[in-house]
C-alpha cells in the first residue's frame, strides 16, 4: 500500500465509522512516514466533511454521523500530541459547553470534533455548564470564541444569562460568542446578542474561522 | 358542542390515547374522526409541519373541520405557523409530555433532574423500534453512551399502566442502567385539550 492508497482507505474507513481500523491505519500511516497534518487534512477532515454533506442531503443520519465522529475522535487522540510536537499552530481557541439545565451534547460533540479537525484548540466544559463556569473558563483559557449549546427551548434563555455574566465580568468584548442547537435560529442568536450562529457542525467551523479573523482584527485595532 | 365532520389529525405516537380520550368524552368524541400520521415523524420533527399541512389542506378542501393532536413536538414554531395559516389549532404544550402530565409537572421533573429521560406508554411499547433501531443502537451499540451517557433517571409518564408495560419499562431502565420513576398521568389532560379544541373547531 502506498501513501495515496493509505489516505484513500483512511478516508473510506472514516466515512463508514470503522474506529478500530481508522486508528490502526493512522498508526500505519505514521510508521510509513506520513505527517500528522497529511493524515488529518488529506483524509480525516475531507471524510468528515463528506459525512456532513451526506447528512445534509439526507443520505446519512445521526447514527452515521456519530460513528464517523467517533472514528475521527479516536484518530485525533493519536494525532493531537504529535501535532503539538510538530508545532502546528492552532488557528484559535474555542471554549464550548452545553448550557445549564441541559444535558444534550450530541451536536456539541460533533462540533468539537469538526473544530478540532479544522485546527482549533477546543476546551469542552461538558453539559449543564453554569454561567460562572463559562466566565471562569474564558478567564483561564482566553479563547477567541466561547460557544453555548442548547437543545431545548426551555434552556435557550441561558444564552442571554451567559452573555450577561460575561458582560458583568468585563469579558464580553474580549471573546466572540457563538450559539447553536436544534431550536436555535439566526434571529434568536441576534436577539440575545451572540456574534455567531451555525445550524450544523460544518457551518460552525466556517463561521468560527470568520469570527476568529474578526476577533483578531478587533484586537489589533 | 362538537359537530360531526371534525377530524383530528393525530400523531401516531398518541393515536391510541387520542381515540381513548375521545371515547371517554361524549362532547369531544361525538362524530369526530381520527386520522394519524406516522409516529416515527418524531425522529424527524422538521417534517411534521409539512405533513400536517398536507393532510389538513386536503381535509379542508373536502369541507372538513380540522384539529391537530400534536404539541409543538420539536417543530420549534413551524407547526404553529401552519396552524395559523390554515386557521386550525393544536394541543397546547411543547411535547405530548405536557399534554399528558401538565406543563407544571414536566417543568418540575426537569428542574429536579435535567438528566431525565422521559417515556410515555407509546415509547415503552415501541422502545426497540422507535429508539433502539431509529438511533442505530442495534447496528452501533458503541453509541449507547453517546445518546444516554448524561441521563440520570428514567421517568415514565404512564397513561395506563399494565403489567406488560411495567415489565417493559423496568427492562428499559435496566438497559440504560438508570433508576425508574413512574408518574401516573392518565389521559384526562389529553381529553380536556381535545374537548377544548373540538368545541372551538365546532363553533
Amino acid at each position: 500500500m502506498n501513501e495515496e492508497e493509505l489516505l484513500a482507505q483512511l478516508y473510506d474507513l472514516t466515512l463508514v465509522g470503522n474506529a478500530p481500523a481508522v486508528l490502526e491505519l493512522t498508526n500505519v500511516g505514521l510508521e510509513m512516514g506520513l505527517s500528522p497534518e497529511a493524515l488529518l487534512f488529506n483524509a480525516l477532515i475531507p471524510s468528515l466533511e463528506e459525512v456532513g454533506a451526506r447528512f445534509e442531503r439526507g443520505d446519512f443520519f445521526v447514527p452515521e454521523m456519530l460513528i464517523a465522529g467517533r472514528a475521527m475522535a479516536g484518530a485525533m487522540d493519536r494525532l493531537r500530541p504529535l501535532l503539538i510536537e510538530t508545532g502546528v499552530e492552532s488557528i484559535g481557541t474555542f471554549v464550548m459547553g452545553t448550557v445549564k439545565g441541559d444535558v444534550h451534547d450530541i451536536g456539541k460533540n460533533l462540533c468539537n470534533i469538526m473544530l478540532e479537525g479544522a485546527g482549533f484548540q477546543v476546551v469542552d466544559l461538558g453539559v449543564q455548564v453554569a454561567p460562572e463556569k463559562f466566565v471562569a473558563a474564558v478567564e483561564e483559557h482566553q479563547p477567541d470564541i466561547v460557544g453555548f449549546s442548547a437543545f431545548l427551548t426551555t434552556t435557550m434563555p441561558m444564552f442571554k444569562a451567559n452573555i450577561n455574566a460575561l458582560e458583568k465580568a468585563g469579558l464580553r468584548d474580549k471573546v466572540m460568542v457563538m450559539v447553536g442547537g436544534a431550536p436555535v435560529t439566526q434571529e434568536y442568536a441576534d436577539a440575545v446578542g451572540a456574534d455567531g450562529y451555525a445550524a450544523d457542525a460544518s457551518t460552525a467551523v466556517n463561521r468560527a474561522k470568520e469570527l476568529v479573523k474578526k476577533h483578531r482584527l478587533v484586537g489589533q485595532a | 358542542m362538537a359537530r360531526a365532520g371534525v377530524v383530528v389529525i393525530a400523531c401516531g405516537a398518541i393515536a391510541a390515547e387520542v381515540r381513548a380520550a375521545l371515547r371517554s368524552s361524549a362532547r369531544a368524541g361525538d362524530g369526530v374522526e381520527v386520522r394519524t400520521l406516522p409516529p416515527l415523524l418524531h425522529n424527524h420533527p422538521e417534517l411534521i409541519a409539512g405533513e400536517v399541512a398536507r393532510m389538513a389542506g386536503q381535509l379542508q378542501s373536502e369541507g372538513r373541520t380540522v384539529v391537530v393532536a400534536y404539541a409543538d413536538c420539536g417543530t420549534y414554531g413551524a407547526l404553529d405557523e401552519i396552524c395559523t395559516s390554515l386557521g386550525i389549532e393544536r394541543l397546547a404544550g411543547l411535547h405530548c409530555y405536557d399534554v399528558f402530565a401538565g406543563s407544571k409537572v414536566v417543568e418540575a421533573v426537569f428542574a429536579e433532574e435535567p438528566g431525565t429521560y422521559v417515556l410515555t406508554d407509546f415509547l415503552v411499547r415501541s422502545f426497540e423500534r422507535t429508539v433502539v433501531q431509529e438511533l442505530g443502537l442495534d447496528r452501533y451499540p458503541e453509541l449507547w453512551p453517546d445518546y444516554f451517557g448524561n441521563y440520570r433517571r428514567v421517568v415514565w409518564l404512564a397513561q395506563r399502566r399494565t403489567a406488560d408495560l411495567e415489565l417493559r419499562a423496568d427492562a428499559i431502565a435496566e438497559m440504560l442502567s438508570l433508576p425508574l420513576e413512574v408518574i401516573d398521568t392518565g389521559i384526562t389532560g389529553l381529553a380536556d385539550e381535545l374537548e377544548r379544541l373540538s368545541s372551538r373547531a365546532g363553533g
